[in-house]
């Protein structure tokens, strides 16, 4: 299975991920700022900022491109809920 | 008493500008976090303009035909072009649904983000409205509306709307207050300068960085009154309550080591154990270097200084013994006291002796997630009498601890399946 590279830059651990993976998998098991709401998609409490590799992630879903516009989300930033790591090296912070 | 609003009357705060909320004397508690002590108003205007009427928020939906009453005095429902909501939360969107019912030709005017509340508040799939940015305004001919987002004071869609040409601020929940007076304005009421304060702790310093946003946008405007939603009006001297708000924003305490990092170590113990852990992780954070670490005995404290010095510090430790299958009560009634301050982004860990079990450590680490800080280096237990080697785990703790606060940790790399 292909592999991604995910850093989370606010505690300096980079994790080996399989293709598919969202970044909520990852981000609380070693113990990064990203916070969590719904964990649904909805109320965009997991804003964050793709420092690097933003290309690297699945598109949007209309859903989450709608959140993201309704909460006047900056160019680069994702749901960490929702944000699927397709492969390549990523590198993410809390918004 | 002259100034005394009338039960049905609207009150006049310039030609053409009237407030037509109402009084709530007799609550107590308000959305079970605020005491009341001389109750509340929901406070609501509006505004008329050579090209039409716009009504700035509703009520209370019990509070409706009051609300009602006082807008019918002065403007008939056909009038209505605009209706602006500042904020969606039920005090003052409760009426929204019979006032766009009444007053069908009216545009309802929110922030942007507050399209998905206003979903969840009326249910309505097909309800027209207008989302609403800073800069954008309504044009009521020889009066105009400006929209200014203020998100975060307090919910995510909190805007202000300014009438240019009185130099009005209708605010919203900001510089608002509990306070019911009948006398209204400011340099008529009681002394309510607690209850101004008290909300401000309550209601908006948790979004201290948020204040400090909308204070850019507040403080160049040319200010004559402000009109919150709650509370007082206040026409006298409005520039000092917006010079309050810049004050209550900044950091309290002055912190003598303002280029350190702080890092509070926080700590209960019944036989020394979990105090000897704690002296263990405040002496590695120390060794560490570039963190100043202070060491706390929970018991020997209070819960307000100890939130006041969370809200200004880079991280929390929190020893905590089991007893019983869970941490002890001073550490949650200290971990549930923290939502009147920001905390999130803070780091945060946890240890403590236990006898048999341990839960004390993972319930509290998961409650600092909860709480929306970083938990990255794995807390410290030992049963009973740490040993010299537990001992040893409570110093790199808190140097790891240190070495975080410091961006001096060193890069780790991971495989998915080594994380539990």
């Amino acid at each position: 299975m292909p592999k991604a590279k995910v850093t989370f830059q606010d505690v300096g651990v980079t994790v080996t991920v399989p293709a598919g993976t969202r970044l909520i998998e990852v981000s609380e098991k070693v113990g990064a700022g990203i916070t969590y709401g719904c964990r649904e998609g909805e109320c965009c409490t997991c804003l964050t900022r793709i420092v690097s590799g933003h290309e690297h992630l699945a598109p949007p879903s209309v859903l989450e491109d709608q959140v993201l516009k309704d909460n006047l989300a900056p160019r680069h930033h994702r749901l960490a809920c929702q944000a699927q790591v397709l492969g390549g090296e990523i590198v993410v912070k809390p918004a | 008493m002259p100034g005394l609003v009338s039960p049905d009357g609207a009150l006049e705060l310039a030609p053409g500008v009237h407030w037509i909320g109402a009084l709530d004397p007799t609550l107590r508690s308000f959305d079970i976090i605020l005491k009341t002590a001389n109750g509340t108003s929901y406070n609501a205007y509006c505004v008329r303009g050579s090209a039409g009427v716009a009504v700035i928020d509703t009520v209370k939906e019990s509070f409706g035909d009051t609300f009602f009453r006082r807008l019918e005095s002065v403007a008939d429902y056909g009038e209505i072009r605009a209706i602006v909501l500042n904020h969606l939360e039920p005090d003052h969107s409760g009426a929204l649904p019979e006032l766009l019912r009444r007053a069908p030709g009216a545009r309802l005017y929110i922030s942007s983000r507050g399209q998905v509340m206003l979903k969840g508040l009326l249910h309505g799939d097909r309800l027209a409205f207008t989302p609403v940015q800073t800069g954008d305004g309504i044009d009521l001919g020889d009066r105009h509306l400006r929209f200014l987002q203020t998100p975060y004071l307090h919910w995510p869609d909190t805007q202000c709307t300014w009438l240019e040409e009185e130099g009005f601020l209708f605010s919203g929940d900001v510089f608002g207050c509990h306070f019911c007076d009948a006398r209204m304005f400011n340099d008529a009421v009681g002394d309510f300068r607690f209850s101004f304060e008290y909300y401000y702790a309550h209601i908006m310093r948790p979004f201290r960085a948020h204040v400090l946003e909308a204070l850019e946008l507040i403080e160049p405007l040319p200010l004559k009154l402000i009109a919150p939603a709650h509370g007082p009006i206040l026409r006298d001297a409005p520039g000092r309550y917006v010079a309050r708000y810049r004050e209550l924003s900044a950091s309290g305490l002055k912190n003598e080591a303002a280029d350190e990092k702080t890092l509070l170590v926080f700590y209960l113990s019944a036989y020394g154990n979990t105090r000897a852990m704690a002296e263990a992780v405040a002496t590695g954070a120390e060794a560490a270097g570039g963190v100043r670490v202070s060491l706390y005995d929970i018991e020997g404290g209070e819960v307000s200084p100890f939130v006041d010095l969370i809200e200004e510090a880079d991280g929390l430790v929190f020893g905590s013994p089991t007893i019983n299958g869970d941490a002890v009560k001073p550490v949650w009634d200290l971990l549930s006291s923290l939502t009147a301050v920001n905390i999130a982004g803070k780091l945060g860990a946890a240890f403590g002796s236990y006898g048999w079990s341990g839960e004390a450590v993972p319930m509290v680490e998961n409650r600092l997630r909860g709480l929306k800080l970083r938990v990255p280096v794995p807390g410290v237990r030992a049963r009973l009498i740490p040993t010299g080697a537990e001992l040893d785990e409570c110093r790199e703790l808190g140097r790891n601890l240190a070495l975080h606060l410091t961006g001096r940790m060193a890069a780790t790399t991971i495989d998915m399946a080594a994380l539990a």
